[in-house]
């Protein structure tokens, strides 16, 4: 049996920290959950001599091991329990060159915590460039460690840092801060009422944010030992820092110099130009349009793509298996459709990734919080919000796992939860259909009513999106108190192996995670459709009356949708009609509404199968569609869609959450059914409520 | 006149003099808002709102309600 061993890579944020995983695991990593919280857990092994191999711990980025974020509590609960089946042999901290002294504060926060530690100094090609000289003899004699000099840029350093690794046992555990010199009584007093206990250990879990923790505080059972109150606790950490800058700075003193000459105003260049105050935020807006091209326009090319392969491939199953009956049938229409359907939304998310990840990557992203901050936290927003809510537009998918970005928990739920109300691209078609059924053709001043109307729905969707933002955040209470520190990282090229490496790792946990919901509901949804109860779906030919100046086609247009009418969907949107006769529908738009589950442009397929015109060709399809929706009429002679019925119809669309695909994300997003179902329920409602009022006013 | 980060003009350096306020963030003493320390105003965002300052060779954006939480004694150059 290989023997293996357990490394965890710490540091702070934009260290280069996934850089150094990238490196040292390759294609050899996966994203997984921490059980019960929304943290994404990265590990990966990598192989080192002799057949060992280490199994690689990528834990969230932090600046400290006081925890102030979920994420960073991941951190502490870990290092803190032994017992973990993670807890690491060995502990690598990943350092930058130009930010050391603060990133030594949490190298010698996990040196205190006796695990032997490795401290990795990242982007070692610049330090000529900045002028820093470092002496890393005197450096490793003084901080009790090894250290590894890489450059994850020049590919250097990586075969250092795994023999570092493999000789972890040589590595001394010696602490770096006595910590009963931070208050000599207090800590006194704490040893001898824990007298088994690590000092260190005990004064992490007393001081830890109650609210995140279960740690081993219950077992150890602190809370008898409050001798302190949170201000004085407060005091007490703020001194520890003291001490620790204190001995850092000891040390840097002797073991680095920077000639500051050479520090270059690259920095400060770019943050003139790209967060001027007009400047910037133009900047800012022409890389949301690209963005928005990108996913809107440039993704169809690619997305047409697998929609004719699918449907060939569904085709191909169907004529190849004639004999298969109900099975083919399943394959081909419920199954691979079905896939079809995931498959579908990979361009989108792969550009929008790629992007994201090259905003962060070059450090821009952190402007933008800058620049935003002050606009999106009134309505209890991230500056990062904004991305999302412009990708929205092009579909809710792929955004919805862009706050993935956000770190405050509060304004990344707020901002999955508004996500869902700007215009989707799928609402589009179903748009464009009742505009031209509805409102008259006509223009004021030069604009035409429709292009109003569409331009209005647009509007109505982002407005709703923010405000409903401001609503929840008044609503929605978080345990713990909130704060705003970001961190403006050094401009950095982006490394094309971690946009790639973030661009396959999105689309995987999609494709598998979100995947699975979405396959699972599209059989349903097709079995609903494909089949019926009794004899008037079974035999649907008998019934259908037929006609001599009929073609074949047509007949089999209305047998198709007799089937449609008399199939479970159908009897589901006939049993809700008098639910939505308020609004203004039949239950032909019923079964519309039912059928748009599987994805909102569904509607107009739907209506088209249902008033049999299923089998005309694409460009006819939609006049033919229109033309049969204008006469629709009820029993007693009044039209169907008239201008209240329609406008009630894009109010529906414009507000409810119809999307299947969108809920599986948000479930996998927030790691539960709550916040989906509170989704579907609230948005539908709002929905209702919103074309109910439409329609009686306008009736 | 109790003078503190919000006080400084773009371009302006103080020096840390208290830090102490409950409602100070950790995070931000962690990243080295100490006493002692200099403080580097280098941009505002319009209003003002937020702050973009280097400290202990970090740099970083805070809230101006954080600001006027840490008090300076201005550096005149």
């Amino acid at each position: 049996m290989s023997k293996q061993l357990n490394v965890a890579l710490i540091g702070n944020p934009n260290t280069g920290k996934t850089s150094v995983f990238n490196a040292l695991t390759g294609l050899n990593q996966k994203v997984g959950n921490y059980p019960g919280i929304t943290v994404d857990k990265k590990q990966g092994i990598c192989k080192l001599s002799r057949g060992v191999k280490a199994h690689i711990l990528d834990l969230p980025g932090t600046y400290s091991l006081n925890a102030s974020s979920l994420d960073e509590n991941v951190v502490i609960e870990l290092l803190l329990n032994k017992n973990d089946k993670d807890y690491p042999d060995v502990a690598i901290i990943v350092s930058d060159v130009e930010n050391l002294k603060r990133n030594l504060l949490l190298f010698t926060q996990i040196k205190d915590l006796k695990i032997p530690t490795i401290l990795v100094i990242n982007m070692s090609d610049l330090m000529t460039r900045k002028g820093i000289t470092l002496d890393i003899e005197l450096l490793e004699a003084k901080f009790h460690t090894k250290i590894a000099l890489i450059s994850t840029r020049k590919n250097s350093g990586i075969t250092e840092l795994k023999q570092l690794i493999e000789s972890y046992k040589t590595i001394s555990t010696e602490p770096c801060l006595d910590t009963t010199t931070i208050d000599t009584d207090y800590f006194q007093s704490l040893e001898k009422a824990f007298p088994n206990q690590d000092i260190y250990k005990l004064w992490l879990v007393i001081t830890q944010d109650a609210n995140f923790g279960k740690i081993t505080r219950q077992e150890l059972d602190v809370s008898k030992f409050k001798t302190k109150s949170n201000q004085e606790l407060k005091r007490l950490q703020q001194k520890e820092a003291i001490k620790r800058y204190q001995f850092i700075n000891a040390i840097l003193k002797e073991g680095q110099i920077i000639d500051r000459s050479k520090a270059t105003g690259l920095r400060s260049k770019l943050d003139r130009l790209l967060i001027h105050k007009v400047w910037g935020y133009m900047i800012f807006f022409i890389i949301l349009l690209t963005i928005f091209q990108a996913i809107y326009d440039w993704a169809t090319i690619p997305m047409d793509l697998i929609d004719t392969t699918f449907a060939g491939l569904a085709e191909w199953i169907k004529n190849t298996f004639p004999g298969g009956g109900k099975v083919t049938d399943l394959v081909a229409e419920g199954i691979v459709s079905g896939i079809g359907g995931i498959v579908i939304f990979i361009p989108q998310i792969a550009f929008l990734f790629f992007f994201i990840s090259i905003l962060e990557e070059s450090g821009y992203m952190s402007r933008v919080v800058f620049l935003m901050d002050r606009v999106m936290r009134r309505f209890g927003l991230s500056g990062k919000s904004l991305v999302p809510l412009i990708s929205g537009t092009a579909c809710a998918i792929p955004a919805v796992m862009a706050t993935r970005n956000i770190e405050n928990w509060k304004e990344r739920l707020i901002t999955i939860l508004v996500v869902p109300f700007t215009t989707c691209s799928a609402r589009l078609p179903v748009y464009l259909i009742i505009i031209a059924l509805v409102i008259p053709e006509g223009y004021i001043i030069g604009l035409s009513y429709q292009a109003l109307t569409l331009m209005a729905l647009y509007l109505l969707g982002f407005g709703m999106a923010i405000f409903s933002a401001y609503i929840l955040d008044r609503i929605l209470k978080t345990k713990h108190k909130t704060f705003f520190v970001v961190e403006m990282p050094n401009y950095k090229l982006p490394l094309l192996k971690n946009v790639i490496i973030t661009v396959i790792e999105k689309t995987k946990t999609f494709v598998f995670e979100a995947g699975k919901i979405i396959l699972a509901i599209s059989i349903i949804l097709w079995v609903l459709a494909s089949y019926g109860p009794g004899d008037k779906f079974n035999n649907a030919e008998s019934y259908v009356q037929t006609y001599e100046t009929q073609s074949a086609h047509e007949r089999s247009d209305q047998i198709a949708a007799y089937k449609l009418e008399h199939s479970y969907i159908g009897i589901i949107g006939k049993t809700i009609e008098p639910m939505i006769k308020p609004l203004g529908y039949d239950w032909k738009v019923g079964i519309g509404l039912v059928a748009s589950f599987a994805a909102r442009e569904v509607f107009v397929g739907t209506l088209a199968t249902i008033y049999s015109v299923g089998s005309a060709s694409e460009g006819e399809n939609i006049d033919t569609i229109k033309t049969k929706m204008q006469n629709e009429t009820y029993a007693d002679g009044t039209k169907v869609f008239t201008l209240a019925s329609g406008i009630s119809l894009l109010l529906f669309y414009a507000f409810a959450m119809q999307c299947m695909s969108t809920l599986a994300i948000v479930k996998r997003e927030t790691k539960s059914w709550k916040w989906p179902i509170l989704q579907l329920i609230g948005m539908t409602a709002i929905a209702y409520i919103c074309a109910l009022i439409a329609f009686q006013f306008l009736k | 006149m109790r003078l503190t980060i919000a006080n400084l003009k773009k371009g302006e350096k103080g020096i840390i003099t208290d830090s102490s306020s409950e409602d100070i963030p950790l995070k931000l003493l962690e990243m080295g808002c100490l006493p002692g320390n200099e403080v580097h105003l280098l941009q505002l965002a319009p209003f003002s709102d937020p702050m973009y300052l280097n400290v202990n060779d970090s740099f970083l954006a805070i809230r101006k309600e954080t600001a006027s939480l840490i008090v300076i004694q201005k550096i005149d150059e």
